[in-house]
């Protein structure tokens, strides 16, 4: 195939990327977590624009489309403007490697990467990046607290979700997320390594800063973090990157550890998307259940229990991979 | 020109202007904040090189995480937004002789080396290899290198607890 060919597909690839995220990750994402709030605290929700306030983010995101950029007069105007652009980029790049259901022509995937579940940890570890940059560019107290909490807490909680990582790699027999889902025909890996599962969704919150591990924009404590600063649209593009990061982490969790696209009767996809959204409500009935954690209990809960617990896992299932079953 | 070509073009010049602001910039933050295109421009040359695994570990421990541990430990310093470094002192001339000897040399050195292709292809999986290779015939010099880290993780945590007691 000719590069050129190749370059269009990688331009179309990032726009279905972009825009399927931007719908179905951000805007329902935000819809869904409203709803699943007033529900929770027995309210009603937003219920106006369109039926049931279905249209509420629609018209939330042409409001902040409208809305000026203030830039503060004593920010890093570079790295203020840089940072909106690599929160959402690294939260895109893990869409690559994710298989969402499979056709005819084998499965539906961008690229199927021999190294898949490396590069997904290589690309959301670059979300941090974002963070500290914008929580300096600002200027501000309170974004920069932010940055540096965001910086300890994601690099502490990258080590228990790298253990699962190499845990699944071991038991698949490959790096790719294609084969893993394959070798999940008979038996899902929940069954087979529940601890794993449980620490990936601990981890996970904590790694995209949701409660109750969101010290990174505690609203009491510190007005909204790092993203203080920002107005309009690239506020939005920031939650947007965070939406699209935990939507990313559900899908990755249901590809390693629920059998991926696979299920009876309904098509490929639709399974995909039940598990993921199924993955999505627990992680906001977690939000919206538990208090904030205070950041030395958060540290000591990665490095005390998680990366003990991760640890002792993985040495266990090599034991059974290399020892028992062979 | 082919695309890999272009490619490696792009990527270069990313690379080497990031790497010159890395250099240049009076801003401590700019330079570190600099580091990531450049680390991710090297990631792209591995890529082109089909080193995938040698690219994914790039991205994961120098642009996710050596990048951050300096910038976390930029912020922990004194200094604000609108610090200035001087980037040149009065010896600028004879070190810029010096590199652009050093320069010469190199570029002589890697024009003229005959060098050896290799037998047989690339193995599509290279990770399997790899680990094979840690654990066999290179399995002393892994173990030196783990070693050494714990000596500075040991170091460190000393240093560290002896401010605690004063």
């Amino acid at each position: 195939m000719p590069w050129y060919v190749e370059l269009l597909r990688a331009v179309v690839g990032t726009i279905i990327i972009f825009s399927g995220v931007a719908i179905v990750a951000a805007m329902l994402g935000v819809l869904l977590e409203r709803k699943i709030s007033g529900w929770i605290q027995s309210r009603i929700g937003p219920t106006h624009v369109g039926p049931r306030g279905v249209l509420q983010t629609v018209a939330d995101t042409i409001k902040l489309l409208q809305k000026e950029h203030i830039v503060p007069r004593n920010a890093d105007a570079v790295i203020f403007a840089s940072a909106v652009v690599l929160v959402p980029l690294a939260a895109l790049l893990d869409y690559v490697v994710l298989p969402f259901g499979t056709t005819r022509w084998g499965p539906l995937i961008f690229r199927d990467l021999n190294i898949g579940v490396l590069y997904f940890a290589a690309t959301s570890s670059l979300i941090v990046l974002g963070i500290l940059m914008a929580g300096w560019g600002s200027n501000n107290k309170y974004a920069l607290l932010g940055g540096l909490r965001s910086a300890a807490q994601m690099v502490s909680y990258e080590i228990p979700i790298g253990l699962v990582l190499i845990t699944i790699a071991l038991l698949a027999g490959s790096l790719s997320t294609v084969t893993i889902v394959t070798m999940q025909a008979h038996l899902w890996f929940i069954v087979t390594q529940p601890v794993a599962f449980l620490i990936f969704l601990a981890a996970a919150t904590a790694e995209v800063n949701r409660a109750p591990f969101d010290l990174v924009e505690a609203e009491s404590e510190l007005v909204a973090g790092y993203f203080s600063e920002y107005t309009g649209m690239r506020f939005a593009l920031f939650q947007l990157g965070e939406y699209a990061e935990m939507f990313a982490m559900a899908a990755l969790a249901v590809t390693l550890f629920l059998g991926g696209w696979r299920g009876p009767v309904l098509p490929s996809v639709v399974w995909f998307l039940i598990k993921l959204y199924a993955l999505v409500f627990v992680f906001m009935w977690v939000r919206w259940t538990f208090p904030r954690f205070r950041i030395d209990q958060l540290l000591n809960f990665s490095w005390k229990c998680l990366i003990p617990l991760a640890l002792l896992n993985l040495v266990a299932t090599a034991y059974v991979v290399m020892v028992v079953q062979r | 020109m082919t695309g890999e070509a272009i490619a490696f073009y792009v990527l270069a010049a990313i690379t080497l202007s990031a790497g010159t602001v890395v250099a240049t910039s009076p801003n401590l933050m700019h330079s570190a904040v600099a580091l990531i295109p450049a680390l991710l421009g090297i990631t792209g040359l591995y890529v082109l090189l089909n080193a995938e695994f040698v690219a994914g570990i790039q991205v994961l421990i120098y642009a996710g995480g050596i990048t951050v541990l300096i910038l976390f430990v930029i912020m922990l310093t004194e200094g604000g937004t609108g610090l200035h470094i001087r980037q040149r002192n009065e010896q600028a001339a004879v070190a810029a002789a010096v590199a652009a000897a050093t320069a010469a040399v190199l570029v002589a050195v890697a024009s003229r080396t005959p060098w050896a292709h290799g037998a047989g292809t690339l193995p599509s999986y290279t990770p399997g290899a790899i680990g094979q290779s840690f654990l066999g015939p290179n399995l002393p010099l892994f173990e030196g290198t783990s070693v050494v880290l714990l000596v500075a993780l040991v170091g460190a945590l000393l240093i560290a607890r002896k401010e605690i007691r004063e």
